[in-house]
């Protein structure tokens, strides 16, 4: 579903993701994970193409993001985002945010999307909250929000950027356990996350970075076993202490 | 001579004088429409990755923001028109007149001022909402229009009203031209009926008023706009 061939992404002289290679195929749910400064958000964007890259090449289902015939706007509809900060549009009630790219990227009718918005965000748990403004609502609540206006086009495949680090504690789960329903009915996942219970629930793969480089890439009995890098070893190590 | 004012110069000549001032709101109104329009353009244009767009707008914005506006005014007015003439080789310039010539010159003269202030608000928008809209699968037109430029106006609506305020006070400057605004119809008044000092007053009060009730109303506007976020 998602190949992502010996990509290579500079900032000026600063080379943030080094020859990386990796897929995810389709219903499988791989957590990726690393320090602070990895390069695990711009790999993940890389996937939408949201970032540009230098070097090597990303397919997903079977289109290439880098082929200049693509259409962009298209492929981006067809995977799900979620970002760290929610980024819900602030002066927009809950369900225009969830209506907004339905209408104006599938073109579907006004009534056919509030009816897909709402579905959505009855699935979050959250169908009393429509008519509120994000502002309004708590950041777990946001978060799911953000979920069902990605889950609300119909994506071929969801890609989630730290989703529950902005969060208090005591929301996180909320988010997680929206999550975990979404891996068990089969949603092909890409998640950057330190949420280690999460992995061991639902990932098959667990992928760590370390400076630009995928220096681990293993099924999550393998990773959890005995992590081969020393890296990893410590990484684990630190944030399973917490 | 102060003994000896008479105020119902202003009483005589009313109509005359709410025409101008008819006049001179409807082109605050215009030129506030116009100029957020335009402006609102050219600060996507100033903050466009490619260099040919953005230094075009930046080289308009500076020209125009470093030029004094009654020169402005009297390069539009005066100039203007013979250059279309000599460029597109008309036997005469165009007759444009002062009213219209006052209009055009506005909306672009303060299309660079809120161009500057709509650009400081797209700016105020984090990378986050646009990395958003557009892995919603919106263009750069449709997350512009639909989710960038709503924000920054909202955050930029106290000073684009306090840039509107200003511009209400330099719209006095068309009576240079003979046009009738509120100040040149007094103007006239007060040559006709040598009553200077009353019609002088009687205008500075007025502009008092309407300004000084819009800049109260914009503080709210400020005082609200802060609750919210
Ligand atoms: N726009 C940018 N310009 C320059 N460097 C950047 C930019 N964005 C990110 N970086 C750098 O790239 C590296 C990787 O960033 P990121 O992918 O956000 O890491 P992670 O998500 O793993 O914390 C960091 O060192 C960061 O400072
Ligand atoms: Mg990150």
């Amino acid at each position: 579903m998602i190949e992502i061939n010996n990509i290579s992404k500079w900032y000026g002289s600063f080379q943030v993701l080094s020859d990386c290679t990796t897929s995810v195929k389709k219903g499988e749910v791989v957590v990726v994970c690393g320090p602070s400064g990895s390069g695990k958000s711009t790999l993940i964007k890389c996937v939408n193409a949201l970032e540009p890259f230098q070097k090597g090449d990303i397919i997903v289902d079977g289109i290439s993001v880098t082929d200049p015939k693509t259409n962009l706007s298209k492929l981006r509809a067809r995977i799900g985002m979620v970002f760290q900060n929610f980024e819900l549009f602030p002066h927009m009630r809950i369900t225009d945010n969830l209506t907004l790219a339905q209408i104006k990227v599938l073109g579907r009718s006004r009534e056919e999307a509030a009816a897909r918005g709402l579905k959505m965000l009855e699935r979050v748990g959250l169908k009393e909250q429509a008519h509120k403004f994000p502002g309004q609502l708590s950041g777990g609540q946001q978060q799911r929000v953000a979920i069902a206006r990605a889950l609300a086009m119909d994506p071929i495949a969801m890609l989630f950027d730290e989703p529950t680090s902005a969060l208090d504690p005591e929301m996180i789960n909320e988010v997680l356990d929206v999550m975990v329903e979404l891996a068990k009915e089969g949603m092909t996942m890409m998640c950057v996350t330190h949420e280690m219970g999460f992995a061991r629930k639902v990932a098959h793969r667990v992928i760590f970075m370390d400076q630009g480089r995928i220096v681990e890439d293993d099924t999550k009995d393998e990773f959890f076993g005995k992590p081969r890098s020393e890296r990893a070893q410590q990484f684990l190590s630190k944030i399973l202490h917490h | 001579m102060i003994g000896d004012l008479d105020f119902e110069v202003i009483g005589r000549s009313l109509p005359y004088l709410l025409r101008g001032l008819q006049y001179t709101v409807q082109l605050t109104v215009v030129a506030a429409l116009g100029g957020t329009f335009f402006g609102t353009l050219l600060a996507m244009a100033r903050l466009s990755s490619f260099r040919p767009v953005s230094l075009t707008a930046a080289g308009y914005v500076n020209l125009m923001r470093s030029v004094p506006l009654l020169l402005v005014i009297f390069w539009f007015y005066f100039l203007a028109p013979v250059i279309v003439q000599s460029v597109m080789g008309w036997e005469r310039p165009p007759q444009i007149g002062a009213e219209r010539s006052a209009y055009i010159t506005f909306i672009m003269f303060e299309a660079a001022y809120f161009c500057e202030i709509m650009r400081a608000g797209i700016q105020s928008i984090s990378k986050g909402q646009v990395g958003a809209a557009f892995a919603l699968g919106l263009n750069y037109w449709q997350a512009m229009k639909l989710v960038i430029l709503p924000q920054a106006f909202r955050n930029m609506l106290p000073v684009l009203l306090t840039q509107t305020i200003v511009l209400f006070q330099d719209v006095s400057l068309v009576s240079l031209l003979n046009v009738t605004d509120f100040v040149g119809a007094s103007v006239k008044i007060a040559q006709r009926d040598s009553r200077v000092v009353e019609m002088y007053a009687f205008v500075a009060v007025v502009y008092f008023i309407l300004c000084y009730s819009l800049s109260t109303l914009v503080k709210q506007l400020q005082r609200r706009i802060a609750i919210i976020h």
